[in-house]
């Protein structure tokens, strides 16, 4: 497919891409950092641990020497107390050579072990390094992921992908359709409640009952008042009871409310 | 595979008939590149009336990435040329 359908569908997803990062993916770089960084750990290791080596076989070396130069000194000692001067005086000459040996190989071992301490210090920061790189670096990640889905999301709804246009009109459309339907549950809840279209679930009153019972919502309340001036019998019961009346006429209204058209319902 | 065509929505397409599509796809790319502007817009008619005819239509609150994109019924041929040259589509 190389047309006009599979070359517009690779152009915007170039773009998306591009209006998401710019340049390459930070994950992507920070995880390959990560691993140079590993690797140079263990070279550093590695490093460390020829040195450590290097150390050994000095040390070998040196404990050999010293081990043939007190040979030779319990040599020189035996041919001295057999009356050979001379060979006493060839033991202690070859052990004066190892002497000079040893201690330039006690100089190499101390620069060795400098060197190792050095090393390993070294290694050990880098190790912190590393590893505070690492935590960093997972965090940077998840903050880029989170980051990411949230220009997808912005995007999605700013209009630059390419869903644009078509998510702003399902939003007006669903709009446009929930105003619809409150209209239309207005337009259902008048008809039944002025009885012209019958409720299935029989909840909804006709007109008829609704007057019935705002009737006897009156009569309940003039009882109710009766019932009150029987109680406040004495001084100034008159005037209680012209104002009861006429609260008992104010609660009358609120009462018929349910069964009158509701017209209001907009 | 899933194709938008922009401003209308996307259509859910069975594998089996981009075969069709893709011989009209070719011949819009062939007509829009040779400037044959009522070709272009004879072609991109049809293929669009096959995408519908063939497709499944998403629901308009589906947010599904679309694999392949074609312009509007009333896209130009220079707005098409427009869409594919180096800066189109998404400035930037």
């Amino acid at each position: 497919m190389s047309g006009v359908m599979k070359r517009m569908g690779m152009i915007f997803r170039a773009k998306a891409n591009k209006a998401l990062d710019r340049a390459e993916d930070p994950r992507e770089t920070l995880d390959y950092s990560y691993q140079k960084q590993l690797e140079l750990l263990q070279k550093v290791r590695r490093g460390v641990a020829d040195v450590a080596t290097s150390r050994k076989r000095l040390e070998l070396q040196l404990n050999q020497l010293q081990a043939q130069s007190s040979k030779l000194e319990d040599q020189g000692r035996k041919a001295l107390s057999l009356g050979r001067e001379d060979l006493a005086r060839e033991a202690l000459s070859r052990r004066a050579a190892l002497q000079q040996q040893v201690t330039d190989l006690e100089t190499q071992h101390q620069t060795l072990q400098g060197e190792e301490e050095k090393l390993t210090l070294a290694a050990q920061r880098l190790q912190a390094k590393v590893d505070a790189f690492r935590t960093k670096k997972e965090t940077i990640k998840a903050t880029y992921t989170a980051a990411q889905a949230q220009t997808r999301i912005g995007e999605a709804f700013s209009g630059i992908s390419e869903e644009m246009g078509d998510v702003g009109m399902a939003i007006e459309r669903a709009e446009d359709k929930t105003a619809q339907m409150q209209a239309r549950a207005g337009a259902i809840d008048e008809l039944l409640a002025s009885g012209a279209l019958d409720d299935p679930s029989g909840m909804a009153k006709d007109d008829i009952a609704a007057e019935l019972d705002r009737l006897s919502g009156g009569t309940d309340v003039e009882l109710e008042l009766q019932r009150m001036k029987a109680e406040l019998a004495g001084p100034g019961a008159d005037k209680q009871a012209i104002e009861g009346g006429q609260a008992g006429q104010g609660q009358q209204a609120p009462q018929a409310q349910p069964g009158q058209p509701r017209f209001d319902k907009q | 595979m899933i194709v938008r065509i922009m401003g209308e929505g996307q259509v859910k397409l069975d594998d089996a008939h981009f075969v069709e599509l893709n011989k009209l796809d070719d011949e819009l790319l062939e007509e829009m590149e040779s400037g044959d502007e009522s070709g272009f817009r004879r072609t991109l008619g049809a293929l669009l009336d096959a995408v519908r005819r063939l497709g499944t239509p998403l629901p308009d609150d589906a947010l599904e990435p679309s694999e392949l994109i074609l312009p509007a019924e009333d896209a130009t041929l220079d707005e098409v040329r427009e869409m594919l040259s180096d800066d189109g589509l998404i400035p930037g």
